[in-house]
């Protein structure tokens, strides 16, 4: 009868005044640093995209950190990994808007992972800036997403170009059965016309596929003038030792997919004599001294080798340049979300890792055909063609 | 012509690669009635560990490839004592869930070691690929050719011949019984967990030159040998063989006479109508229908 309930609710009401307390200095402490998240593959299938990209999006933040941030604000990275799931990038994205309430987005590393989030950032009206490569990304242009890889469309240009030069007419494609080949095969079929090229064979292999002699005598039978291979380690290293194997004597065109030291050591000596597109930073000391990527390249490249202790990638520069594209637009900002993303739209002559980017609203790629140069393997290494 | 038989070769490539690893399923389902779902793993484990002895290390070939197999073999038993022999209960099926973790931690702790990326050595002996009538084989083909053919014997003396390979085969038939007569059935188990893990290791390292290695490879090599012994019937040495080859060969033409696009719809399709026909497999007995 004595006792009353009231010592129950004593503590609760502390917790309540703490919880509230919290609650109303959040935001407060929030504003102190600007949040920046990312998105990347960091394992599985496409960890050779996603790893160097976290590392360069974490050297980019420190960076700009060390030089003050941006208007005296820190910049602070919060980076989930996708495991190129594009379910796992979903419920990363949503954990960013909802959770960690970023201002801005940089990836996924993967065409699939970023179409299946572009939807979120749209309705949510945060930037996003993807490091894939598929053109379906930017095109048709959506207000609120960008991307820093070159497209698709450019590769097979760059290829087609060449084949040109060489007089080639007839060419046979032999690409992996995924999103990443799908994509470079119908780029291949929409432009082949433009070139006055013939394709006389069309092949896919498995991404794990241990032997492609099957399809490469399929297409030796139809006697193209080259060979065009769309895919990813290391189903295209097989693809160049069964060439070789075969005795097939017919130029093998890669794509930028492969565009790693690490092709020419799966492949060994059957990557003689292979052309593939691949942006500059490949072959960042070979460049004229007048390219204009040439100072930018070099600084990522110094500072990558200076503090990962590890030769530079060929992918990490997309994050990199998402990072230092999306610093530029945040300056003067206030972090207001819709002020970034109009300042990202009228970033003009932005030399990058990647290019020269010159956004617009029209264009949320801002690449042009110059990204992409061709190289050749020879003596194992590349030598720049043209 | 020329091309008919070159998608013979190529599916007697993979195929070799498939009945390699077939019997490493077949051989200890013959001794435990167990299928190791974990197969795969150690087959990319004794790829990899070549890489490291052979490629990285630069050991002599004969002395790298054994040392992988040794050192597989005793991650077998290691696996068998600590995961398998502990159940207290060892119903099939909980064995095989801990087959399938296993297989999931050893891949997670290859990726750890070896990286996530993938791997190459050189062929065992030159590149320069043998012509027979227009059509080309890689002589690291018929190095696995030899290989597999030499383990399938040396198995099929031990089953047949010798005291200690008739034991294993009592252990499977009637466990009790095998133990009633005095047979040692946790050390039978054991040694063909090491057996079996060892021709894993075997297979990893001698198609290492023509797959690459990475840390997730044996998924894919593993259901592509569980099809092949499941096609020549489980439990059945020879019927290994048969499935694997036929497996390859089905796949190669298929993409030569159809479309690479449906490689491998068409060898399953067919390993579901062969199945249909008859349930135990091309060369099983009627008593798979114990499982």
């Amino acid at each position: 009868m004595t006792r009353k309930p009231t010592p129950k609710w004593k503590p609760c009401g502390i917790w309540l005044a703490v919880l509230l307390a919290v609650l109303i200095a959040a935001p407060a402490l929030a504003a102190e640093v600007y949040k920046i998240g990312g998105l990347f593959s960091v394992t599985g299938p496409a960890s050779f995209l996603g790893d160097p990209e976290k590392r360069s999006l974490e050297m980019a933040v420190a960076e700009i950190n060390a030089a003050g941030g941006i208007d005296g604000k820190m910049l602070e990275a919060v980076v989930y990994d996708t495991e190129a799931d594009p379910q796992k990038a979903v419920s990363g994205i949503n954990k960013l808007i909802n959770k960690d309430r970023v201002l801005a987005i940089i990836g996924p590393s993967t065409t699939p992972a970023t179409l299946a989030v572009k939807g979120f950032a749209e309705r949510a009206r945060i930037p996003l800036i993807s490091c894939a490569a598929g053109i379906a990304i930017t095109e048709p242009v959506t207000p609120w997403t960008f991307k820093t890889a070159q497209n698709d469309v450019l590769a097979v240009a760059a290829i087609y170009g060449h084949m040109k030069q060489r007089g080639i007419e007839k060419i046979a494609l032999l690409t992996v059965a995924n999103a990443f080949g799908e994509s470079g095969k119908q780029q291949l079929e929409r432009q082949a016309g433009d070139y006055g090229l013939q394709i006389v064979a069309a092949e896919s292999f498995g991404g794990k596929d241990t032997d492609m002699t099957a399809q490469l005598t399929k297409i030796r039978a139809a006697s193209p003038g080259a060979i065009v291979c769309w895919g990813t380690n290391p189903g295209p290293a097989v693809v160049a030792k069964n060439i070789r194997q075969l005795q097939i004597d017919v130029p093998l065109y890669q794509s930028h997919g492969v565009a790693s030291p690490k092709f020419i050591e799966l492949a060994g000596e059957a990557a003689e004599g292979i052309c593939l597109p691949t942006g500059k930073i490949l072959v960042a000391g070979l460049l004229p001294p007048d390219d204009p990527q040439k100072a930018a390249l070099n600084d990522y490249i110094l500072r990558y080798t200076e503090t990962q202790k590890m030769p530079v990638s060929g992918f990490g520069g997309y994050a990199w340049d998402a990072m230092r594209l999306l610093a530029e637009a945040m300056k003067g900002t206030g972090g207001d979300r819709a002020k970034i993303r109009d300042n990202l739209e009228k970033i003009e002559n932005f030399a990058a890792v990647s290019g020269v980017f010159r956004f617009s609203p029209e264009d949320h790629n801002g690449l042009g055909p110059e990204a992409f140069v061709m190289v050749r393997i020879e003596g194992g290494t590349w030598r720049l063609e043209r | 012509m020329q091309e008919i038989l070159q998608y013979l070769f190529s599916g007697v490539t993979s195929g070799a690669i498939y009945a390699v690893i077939a019997l490493g399923f077949s051989m200890l389902y013959n001794s435990t009635e167990l299928i190791n779902f974990a197969h795969g793993e150690f087959v990319m484990l004794g790829g990899l560990a070549l890489v490291t002895l052979w490629g990285a290390l630069g050991l002599p070939l004969l002395a790298a490839l054994l040392i992988s197999v040794v050192a597989v073999a005793a991650a077998g038993a290691v696996f068998q004592r600590l995961a398998i022999a502990t159940v207290k209960d060892p119903h099939p099926i909980t064995l095989v869930i801990i087959t399938v973790g296993a297989s999931i931690l050893l891949r997670g702790v290859a990726m750890i070691i070896w990286g996530k990326d993938v791997h190459s050595v050189p062929f065992f002996s030159g590149h320069a690929s043998i012509d027979v009538a227009g059509a080309k084989l890689l002589p690291q083909s018929l190095w696995i050719f030899v290989i597999a053919a030499a383990i399938i014997v040396a198995l099929q003396f031990f089953f047949k011949a010798t005291l200690t390979g008739k034991a294993m085969e009592a252990c499977a038939v009637s466990r009790r019984a095998a133990w009633l007569t005095g047979i040692p059935t946790g050390r039978m188990n054991l040694l063909a967990f090491v057996l079996s893990t060892g021709t894993g290791a075997v297979a990893g390292a001698i198609i290492a030159p023509i797959t690459m290695c990475s840390y997730d490879m044996g998924t894919m090599l593993g259901l592509k040998g569980f099809c092949a012994a499941m096609l020549g019937g489980l439990g059945s040495l020879w019927g290994a063989l048969v499935g694997g080859f036929l497996l390859g060969i089905l796949e190669a033409a298929g993409v030569g006479l159809l479309s690479s696009g449906y490689k491998d719809a068409i060898a399953f399709v067919l390993l579901l109508l062969i199945l249909y026909v008859k349930p135990s497999g091309l060369l099983g007995s009627a008593k798979v229908q114990r499982f």
